[in-house]
């Protein structure tokens, strides 16, 4: 079986395609453009930290931002997100601050998760449920699929949308993900992000299958292939999947043809494995440069509205690490905490050992005061 | 109270975490309309409707997966794993997802949840119907591992278990499901985790066991007391968090101590409980510790009798730390 050409929305031109525009509102189309400049200034001030040393590792964004944009831009506040590692924009786009992203990057004491994590793994439940992200590949479909199976047995109307990149797709995750959610008619969306690798995996060598969003048909569950860099049809599939998810129609799988435009994290050069030709290709089909020119076609941007935009983005971002690199540590009774709910008597004593120590030697890990657990 | 087996009483304590709380959910393979293999979930379905108890795809990493989900967002999942040993391609599910999810989200998001299944030998069930997985887990910060061995027992930890606001892992002894008969209380009732059971009093020696293991050393201990030896018998029955107080105590009662289990020795619970009384209180010991434990094999069919500690296996390691 072979799969159909993708959709699009934008044509070369800019405009929109008839029939298929989903019809934003200049707002929405300004604040979907911001984020993903938002996204870009993140990768890039990310990229100098880590670069410099004060980060250890960051994940870049740079060509999925429309995907990316475009997917979360389709959900309400009452609707969850399962990301994957690289769905930056998905947490902006719904107003996740910047300086909280950053707290995660530099591990630091307002982290949400107090620096257990590696940076990129951000986990929020406000102003949307961002689900905390696991680097264990595939893991989260099935959750999804129980979170809105819970969402369906409560008679709410919301959803869970799950992204993942095409290696997830030979994940244990994706098979018992798409099974149950057909079996359970649950409502999710599957967002597969084809873009081209899984670090260094072509996709040539992850699947013989024509592409991914046709899996879905072996576990009844509907596919839509989509152009990742196409903001608006990234929009319009993932709309149309989510109103069939909200009318407890079931879920579907959109697979995003996109390109990973740079390597899989900052420890990773691309020039190893992706032929240079790829890189320049994909770079004329830049997503915000596309967009830019739809919005151009509506009268909404110029050169000179971009690079204000670009201007205050950056500020933004470079503000927001400015204050996450002022903010400390996290406590060291933080490695003993949230094991459990309450902590339990050997975590008490080796944390109390732990600290002790770390007193003995004058650590300043160790703070001031008593061992709190 | 009603003299239950404790099978009937694992599906007692279901159904009586089902009446009290509708977000309680109880699914898996087979445990709808034919009640589960061993009839846990028997008449769940019948009596609280196909929604609130019902079969899943054959898919342990599915099903797992899907109750985290369930359990972060607002339900009680009580999954069941058919046998013990299917429970491995839900490993990275339990492992690097329920037990962490706490700790990688700062309390964010957690998973309330029970996964019950039914280990260990003794019903000739070979390689892959009768392992004794307990050690796997119990090296996993977060989670909990639960393991009743009475009726009363069953159903008081499994309540506790629902209850409770982290994942447990609740390994049921099949070998005990029919062999074991006792006094439950009706209705709601829980038995504290983390909490031993003295199962016998004694001066001599102190046999520390759990699970199926449990009926073996009082046979055993019946013996000894024949000649004279006195055991002090306690029941784990909670591995993690392990009241690591209480065994201490246990320990310094007699200075002689047997661990027995049916799982392998290496790296088992036994080592552990070693270690444990060696750092904290090895000046009390009269006798060197000692294990009583299945074989560092694969789980064997035929001879599975030979496999499994019995009372001869746990008599002579009673009498031998007695005479040390």
């Amino acid at each position: 079986m072979s799969q159909p050409a993708p959709l699009t929305v934008i044509e070369p031109d800019g405009r929109a395609s008839m029939g298929h525009d989903p019809g934003l509102s200049d707002d929405e189309l300004l604040h979907c453009y911001r984020t993903m400049l938002l996204v870009r200034a993140f990768d890039d001030i990310c990229l100098k930290l880590q670069r410099s040393g004060r980060i250890g590792f960051s994940i870049p964004n740079k060509g999925i931002e429309a995907t990316q944009v475009g997917a979360a831009s389709a959900l309400r506040k009452s609707d969850w997100i399962f990301p994957s590692y690289r769905d930056f924009g998905m947490a902006m786009y719904h107003g996740i601050k910047s300086v909280d992203m950053m707290h995660n990057m530099f591990g630091n004491a307002q982290d949400s998760a107090l620096g257990r994590q590696m940076p990129v793994h951000f986990s929020f439940t406000e102003p949307i449920k961002f689900y905390s992200i696991s680097s264990p590949i595939g893991t989260h479909l099935p959750q999804a699929v129980g979170a809105a199976f819970a969402m369906k047995e409560r008679g709410e109307d919301n959803v869970a949308l799950v992204s993942f990149g095409d290696g997830g797709t030979s994940s244990l995750g994706f098979h018992s993900g798409l099974n149950f959610a057909g079996v359970w008619k649950a409502p999710v969306v599957f967002l597969c992000q084809n873009n081209g690798y899984a670090i260094s995996c072509p996709s040539e060598q992850q699947t013989a299958s024509d592409g991914y969003a046709i899996k879905g048909v072996a576990y009844g569950v509907p596919g839509v292939v989509v152009d990742g860099n196409d903001l608006l049809a990234v929009r319009q599939a993932t709309g149309e999947a989510v109103e069939r998810a909200r009318r407890g129609d079931g879920p579907t799988i959109i697979e995003a043809v996109t390109f990973r435009m740079g390597g899989h994290s900052t420890s990773d050069d691309p020039s190893r494995y992706v032929p240079k030709e790829l890189f320049e290709e994909w770079e004329k089909k830049d997503p915000v440069e596309r967009f830019e020119k739809y919005l151009a076609s509506r009268g909404l941007w110029t050169k000179e509205r971009g690079e204000s935009m670009r201007g205050d983005v950056m500020k933004e971002v470079a503000d927001a690490a400015r204050e996450a690199q002022g903010v400390g540590k996290p406590p060291l009774e933080s490695i003993f905490s949230d094991v459990y709910a309450e902590v339990p008597a050997h975590l008490r004593a080796q944390g109390a050992a732990a600290f002790d120590l770390a007193k003995r030697f004058g650590d300043p890990d160790a703070g001031e005061g008593e061992f709190p657990l | 109270m009603a003299n239950l087996t404790l099978i009937q009483a694992v599906n007692d304590g279901l159904r009586t975490a089902m009446e009290a709380d509708s977000t309680v959910y109880v699914f898996g393979e087979d445990v709808g309309p034919k009640g589960g293999v061993f009839l846990a979930t028997e008449n769940l379905t019948r009596d609280f409707g196909a929604n609130r108890c019902f079969d899943t795809p054959l898919s342990e990493d599915g099903i797992i997966g899907t109750a985290i989900g369930m359990a972060m967002n607002g339900l009680r999942p009580v999954a069941e794993i058919q046998f013990q040993d299917f429970i491995f391609p839900a490993f990275d599910q339990i492992v690097s997802e329920a037990a962490k999810l706490r700790y990688r989200s700062g309390g964010q998001y957690t998973a309330p949840m029970v996964i019950r299944t039914p280990y260990g030998g003794g019903i000739r069930g070979g390689l892959y119907h009768s392992q004794s997985g307990e050690a796997y887990f119990c090296h996993t910060p977060g989670l909990k591992v639960v393991i009743p061995s009475t009726a009363h027992d069953a159903k008081g930890l499994l309540l506790a278990s629902i209850a409770d606001p982290d994942p447990v892992l609740f390994l049921e002894p099949k070998a005990l499901y029919r062999s074991v008969k006792g006094e439950v209380p009706e209705g709601h009732y829980t038995v504290d985790l983390s909490t031993l059971r003295n199962v016998r009093e004694g001066e001599h020696v102190t046999v520390l066991c759990y699970g199926a293991m449990v009926p073996v050393c009082e046979k055993a201990a019946a013996r000894a007391a024949e000649n004279g030896i006195e055991c002090h018998i306690v029941d784990l029955r909670t591995l993690l968090p392990l009241d690591e107080e209480g065994v201490l105590e246990a320990a310094k009662k007699t200075g002689r101590v047997v661990v027995v289990h049916e799982a392998p020795r290496f790296c088992g619970m036994g080592g552990e409980i070693s270690a444990l009384i060696a750092e904290n209180c090895i000046e009390y010991m009269e006798a060197p510790i000692i294990r009583v434990t299945g074989f560092d094999t694969p789980f064997p069919n035929t001879l599975e009798h030979h496999y499994l500690p019995d009372e001869r296996r746990v008599l002579d390691a009673i009498e031998r730390s007695a005479a040390y």
